[in-house]
């Protein structure tokens, strides 16, 4: 035997750095060795910092250009300041694709929701590209989106890009804001009241901080949306990514391989327990 | 393939040995390392605890002289044979810089082949318990595989039970029913020391073969049998299985968690010693140049606050939460996710518990509190 085949990251060049936020960068990433990496929107990668360490980031870009590998990381610990410290031609390790995609073929004929709070919306756009290169064949199409403040909104202009399309509703909302901000002010879940959709015939993507979907899961079922239409995706540490590490249990689940995006009704039972 | 047992006279186990290292086998069995019963490399029966036995209660083990010369006179020591085919440290790969950011390093690594002597049934279920999770999904570990593959396993079917064992509970023993090559009972008696062996496999045929054997006689078997009888009759402890998952899961806030937390010291010994426990962590190191890094893979524990990190802090943060993580894993969500339990009765976590926690008192806490058995619920 050699090397442990499943765990060894491929080289990927930084072809372009993005700094989004204070704390938050794009990497546009291509492989070294030339081979695309074909994934679906929702899917994640490990990203290793040489030395480092290595940690799951969702993709963040567009997927029908599988050559073109983009993360938004945002820095909050050794490997991700490591990773958003490389400057351009720099490398990176990547293994992946890993777990579950947000349900966009599913969500075909319906109205789609989407709503994302902080960093959560990155793990969301490549959902949103998707919907957006084939919009015709989705009803309504709403974006509910919530940061701390308004100098923490991520991908700002293309969210107002967004807004200005005559088919998709985009909702902003900021948990606190002084001086100019002219719009909502409230945490994402008071967004949901307002939303113009055929509740029976649409379906939610939903990612955040647990606190935030908690919330947001509570609105949305007051408002009529059943627990099956409901896809979240959640966060644990992981180790691996391919179920031998443990680390990403939650109750009988391993996030790494039955999510990150799963269905609300098929963890529901465990999605409340504290400390789970 | 033999289909009825056979005998093979006391000193054949040394033979048996022989045959295996000639074979090419590490040969691995029981030994006395720190007054405990510890799996190692052994050459012959010499380096075995011919003629102990060992006492075991909650939080205690003790080995003791036996009157007689019995090879496997014990049950199980704090150490399973999850350390051979799932080693505790493990190097998953090695780099080096270069114009291409980096480049993994070849390696070569000769595949152990082992021959385990002596793997109780317990411990067999345990190992069938680590095939599904390292070779039973979509990723397979390659260095399980390899060496998993390549063992030669002999089977010894306990004639007692000690203090903290349960397998009658947990359907895994005592005496082995499938998947070794060759299993053995060991009978002692005042004139006679010999061992029925059951054939399991093609090599198991071909190693007895270069033995002196031959076919076990009606009371040999009926010796045998009532060895395996004795042993389940002894069972230290027991624990009631029937809905247990969902006795779990309909139990996460029990106080009982509360209970157990003020007596767990999280020093994780259950996890380490438990045979089918398999979580692990990485680690990466760079060399002094920055030039060359490699990541370790170690045994890990949902006992440490680290395991359940993520950015912010720990999602188990108090050892209520941890220890219920355990035994809802061992026993509950562990079935939801393999197909089988985690547990196997072998009581290691009793055992070597510090302050002596028992996991069949902890289930039994619990559905007492519900007032009995849930069996007939489904
Ligand atoms: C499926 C999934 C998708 C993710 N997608 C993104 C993304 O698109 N963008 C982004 O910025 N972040 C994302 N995260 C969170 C990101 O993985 C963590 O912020 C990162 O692991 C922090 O590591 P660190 O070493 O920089 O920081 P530290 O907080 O110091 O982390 C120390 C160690 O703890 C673990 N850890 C810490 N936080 C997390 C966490 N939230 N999730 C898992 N393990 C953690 C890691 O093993 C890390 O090495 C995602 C997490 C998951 C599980
Ligand atoms: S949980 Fe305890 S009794 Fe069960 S297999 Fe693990 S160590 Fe043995
Ligand atoms: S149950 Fe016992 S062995 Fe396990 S962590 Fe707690 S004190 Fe340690
Ligand atoms: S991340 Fe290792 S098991 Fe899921």
């Amino acid at each position: 035997m050699g090397t442990f085949e499943p765990m060894v990251p491929e080289a990927y060049r930084v072809r372009k750095v993005i700094r989004e936020l204070a704390d938050t960068y794009t990497l546009e990433l291509e492989s070294v060795s030339g081979s695309p990496l074909h994934y679906a929107p929702g899917q994640f990668n490990m990203l290793y910092a040489f030395g480092v360490g290595e940690v799951p980031i969702s993709m963040s870009g567009d997927p029908s250009q599988p050559h073109l590998l983009t993360h938004t990381v945002r820095a909050v610990g050794p490997v991700t300041q490591a990773i958003c410290a490389s400057g351009r031609d720099s490398v990176v390790g990547v293994r992946g694709p890993f777990g579950t995609p947000w349900p966009v073929e599913k969500a075909v004929g319906k109205d789609v929701v989407i709503m994302a709070g902080g960093i959560g919306l990155a793990p969301l756009r490549p959902a949103i590209y998707s919907i957006l290169q084939q919009r015709e064949k989705f009803g309504k199409f709403v974006l509910l989106y919530g940061s701390r403040a308004p100098e923490n909104i991520l991908f700002e202009s293309e969210l107002h890009e967004w807004r200005s399309r005559f088919d998709t509703q985009v909702n902003l909302t900021v948990d606190s804001a002084s001086g100019n901000w002219k719009g909502n002010v409230g945490v994402v879940s008071t967004l949901i009241s307002s939303i113009d959709v055929d509740v029976s015939n649409s379906l939610v993507f939903l990612c955040g901080p647990e606190i935030m979907m908690h919330f947001s899961i509570l609105e949305l079922i007051k408002r009529g949306f059943s627990k099956n239409q409901i896809y979240l995706s959640m966060e644990r540490n992981m180790k691996c990514a391919i179920g031998f590490c443990g680390h990403c249990q939650f109750g009988p689940t391993f996030i790494c391989k039955e999510g990150a995006v799963f269905r609300f009704d098929q963890i529901e039972r465990f999605f409340r327990i504290k400390e789970i | 393939m033999a289909e009825k047992s056979q005998v093979i006279e006391r000193d054949a186990l040394d033979d048996l040995l022989k045959v295996l290292r000639e074979q090419g086998y590490e040969v691995i069995g029981p030994t006395i390392q720190e007054s405990a019963i510890v799996y190692d490399r052994i050459d012959g029966v010499s380096d075995m605890p011919v003629g102990w036995t060992d006492v075991q209660d909650g939080g205690s083990y003790r080995l003791k002289k036996r009157t007689d010369e019995s090879r496997f006179g014990y049950v199980v020591g704090p150490h399973s044979w999850k350390k051979f085919l799932f080693p505790p440290e493990l190097r998953l790969w090695r780099a080096k810089r270069d114009d291409a950011g980096f480049k993994i390093l070849e390696e070569r690594e000769q595949t152990k082949k082992y021959a385990f002597i002596g793997v109780r049934s317990c411990e067999l279920h345990a190992i069938f318990i680590q095939d599904r999770v390292f070779m039973g999904g979509k990723h397979v570990d390659p260095v399980y595989k390899s060496r998993r593959e390549k063992i030669f396993i002999v089977a010894v079917n306990c004639a007692e039970a000690g203090g903290t064992c349960f397998c009658v509970s947990m359907k895994t023993g005592p005496k082995a029913q499938s998947g070794y090559d060759l299993a053995l009972t060991e009978i002692v008696e005042r004139e006679r020391h010999y061992f029925t062996v059951e054939v399991g496999s093609e090599r198991g045929q071909e190693v007895l073969k270069e033995l002196q054997h031959r076919e076990a006689k009606h009371d040999e078997i009926s010796a045998a049998e009532g060895r395996t009888r004795n042993a389940s009759e002894q069972m230290g402890r027991t624990m009631d299985i029937n809905d247990l998952k969902e006795l779990l899961y309909r139990n996460y806030n029990h106080e009982r968690w509360e209970n157990v937390a003020e007596r767990c010291l999280s020093c994780a010994n259950c996890t380490m010693v438990c045979p089918t426990c398999f979580c692990t962590t990485v680690e990466d190191v760079t060399d002094l140049t920055g030039q060359y890094a490699e990541r370790l893979r170690r045994w890990d524990s949902c006992f440490t606050i680290d395991f359940s990190y993520i950015h912010g802090g720990s999602l188990r943060k108090s050892a209520k939460s941890r220890y219920r993580q355990w035994m809802t894993h061992k026993l509950a969500t562990w079935i939801d996710q393999f197909g089988t339990s985690g547990c196997v009765g072998c009581g290691r976590c009793i055992t070597w518990c510090p302050v002596g926690i028992d996991i069949t008192e902890e289930v039994k806490a619990i559905r007492e509190s519900e007032g009995g058995t849930h069996g007939d619920q489904t």
